[in-house]
């Protein structure tokens, strides 16, 4: 008997505990990576500068993220008199919401089959399958902008606004870099659903038949180009070192979320490593084929998120942070060229391949 | 310019390797001080007494004002000092007591954690300074 997919139409009770299930897993998980995310930046990076990073809180330091996350929830909740208050409290959340819708349209593993009353299920291991999965991304991304000059405009101190003005002027910049990198791999998979790409990406590579099976079309094989200009732009559009200008310490106190404290201020935090678990799922999925791999489905795309979280910490490390106008020189004049000429070229090579 | 990146990464990869760590965890493992190191006084003591025969050079060519010393004579017609204090939250620390003492009975130790609640804890009597 073939299994049928799970939706709304054959067992609308079924699907709803399924769905309920994968967001419940999704988040949970994404939320304990972002956590221990924290506590791996700050020892990897503590190694790195040959120090220890925290070792005090519990065996190792391990229970640092918790007493974080304690210490900042009892704090006092500031608001300033100047603020505009709405705003102010609208800001956090509007940061952190993206970077974790983003999430619901990823493929984390292939699909779980169960056998339930005599009918066999398929459940695709991805929350939703939009047909526009990477214009949704791509969307959310844009979103993110919002919160942060939101947060600085409403903030009302001369910090918050500077760190504000950078964020809009990097992320829109840096945005259209990444953007049009990804234009690439639609051209090569037709679809603009994300796990549509992951299926295309389980091709043989290059499609050369010859090849031993296990040797996969990644993209990040026939789009190398794409490949960078995509992880150091979204690098960018994240605030990662070492593009964080937005809330570089050594002008701007702490940018954009200078006047916010308590909860505030941890969303803002959780923010920046919900963006950067995110991005890894989502060059994992368009570059490194997503869930496809050696291992079962969920731990192959675990591996790849973790791989490029370490990466991200690895240059947070290593490389001190741009100036202002080498940062816009970078985006416009070296990134934007670049990823159009790679979508001329892939336009042409697509054009004589076929 | 990608050379240079990658040197830095690889720099940076190669501390990440156990053992590169240079700290010291400090309350559970201390360093030894040098020998030169100028902490808590020490009178020292002899046979019988301390080796102090309260000349009043310390508390003259001490900066701070931070030695109190009252001198008498023992049993055998020797000076020494009846009360012998120092002030540390005034004392700087700068160690011209023990060049200036003509017996070498003051000395500095290497105890540096001198940290305590009281105000009065931080004047140290002769029995403390004779440890």
């Amino acid at each position: 008997m073939t299994p049928e997919v799970l939706s709304l139409s054959n067992a609308p009770a079924l699907w709803a505990a399924a769905m309920l299930a994968k967001i419940l897993v999704a988040f949970s998980v994404l939320m304990g990576i972002v956590a221990y995310a924290t506590w791996v930046e700050r020892k990897v990076i503590g190694r790195m500068q040959t120090r220890l990073g925290p070792t005090m809180t519990g065996p190792k330091g391990l229970l640092q993220p918790i007493a974080d996350g304690i210490k900042l929830f009892f704090k006092e909740d500031i608001i300033p008199n100047e603020a505009s208050k709405f705003a102010f409290v609208l800001a956090p959340m509007m940061i952190l919401a993206p970077a974790l819708i983003s999430m619901a349209v990823i493929p984390f593993g292939n699909a779980y089959e169960f056998t339930f009353q005599g009918v066999t299920y398929l459940v695709p291991l991805q929350i939703t399958d939009l047909n526009i999965g990477v214009l949704f991304i791509m969307a959310m991304a844009g979103l993110g902008v919002y919160g942060i000059v939101l947060a600085g405009l409403a903030s009302n101190s001369k910090y918050s606004l500077l760190g504000g003005i950078r964020a809009s002027a990097q992320m829109i910049s840096y945005e259209l870099a990444a953007g049009l990198s990804i234009i690439a791999i639609f051209m090569l998979s037709e679809t603009l659903s994300l796990s549509g790409i992951v299926a295309a990406q389980q091709q043989p590579l290059w499609g050369i038949t010859a090849f031993p099976s296990w040797m996969h079309n990644w993209y990040i094989f026939s789009q190398p180009l794409a490949f960078g200009l995509f992880v150091v732009g979204s690098m960018a559009e994240i605030n990662r070192t070492p593009f964080d200008l937005p809330e570089a310490e050594t002008e701007l106190v702490s940018g954009f979320c200078t006047e916010y404290s308590s909860m505030k201020y941890a969303l803002f935090f959780m923010a920046e490593y919900a963006n950067m678990v995110t991005i890894s799922a989502i060059s994992a999925t368009l570059f490194l084929g997503g869930w496809d791999g050696p291992f079962p489905g969920v731990i192959n795309f675990l591996i790849k998120v973790f791989g490029f979280m370490f990466f991200f910490i690895w240059i947070r490390a290593t490389f001190p942070r741009l100036r202002y106008d080498q940062l816009m020189q970078m985006g416009w004049k070296v990134m934007l060229p670049l990823a159009i000429g790679n979508i001329v070229l892939t336009a042409v090579a697509v054009l004589l391949w076929q | 310019m990608f050379k240079e990146f990658a040197k830095g990464l690889s720099i940076t990869l190669k501390h990440l390797l156990p053992g590169n760590s240079t700290t010291v965890e400090y309350p559970k493992q201390k360093l030894k001080m040098s020998p030169r190191f100028r902490g808590l006084h020490r009178l020292v003591p002899t046979q019988t007494r301390e080796k102090c025969v309260a000349c009043y050079l310390c508390p003259t060519v001490c900066p701070a004002k931070c030695i109190t010393v009252e001198s008498t004579e023992n049993e055998q017609g020797e000076k020494y000092p009846k009360v012998y204090k120092i002030d540390l939250l005034r004392c700087i620390f700068c160690g011209y007591c023990v060049e200036a003492c003509p017996v070498e009975a003051l000395e500095m130790s290497d105890t540096y954690e001198l940290a305590n609640f009281k105000r009065e804890d931080f004047t140290f009597e002769k029995e403390r300074l004779l440890r």
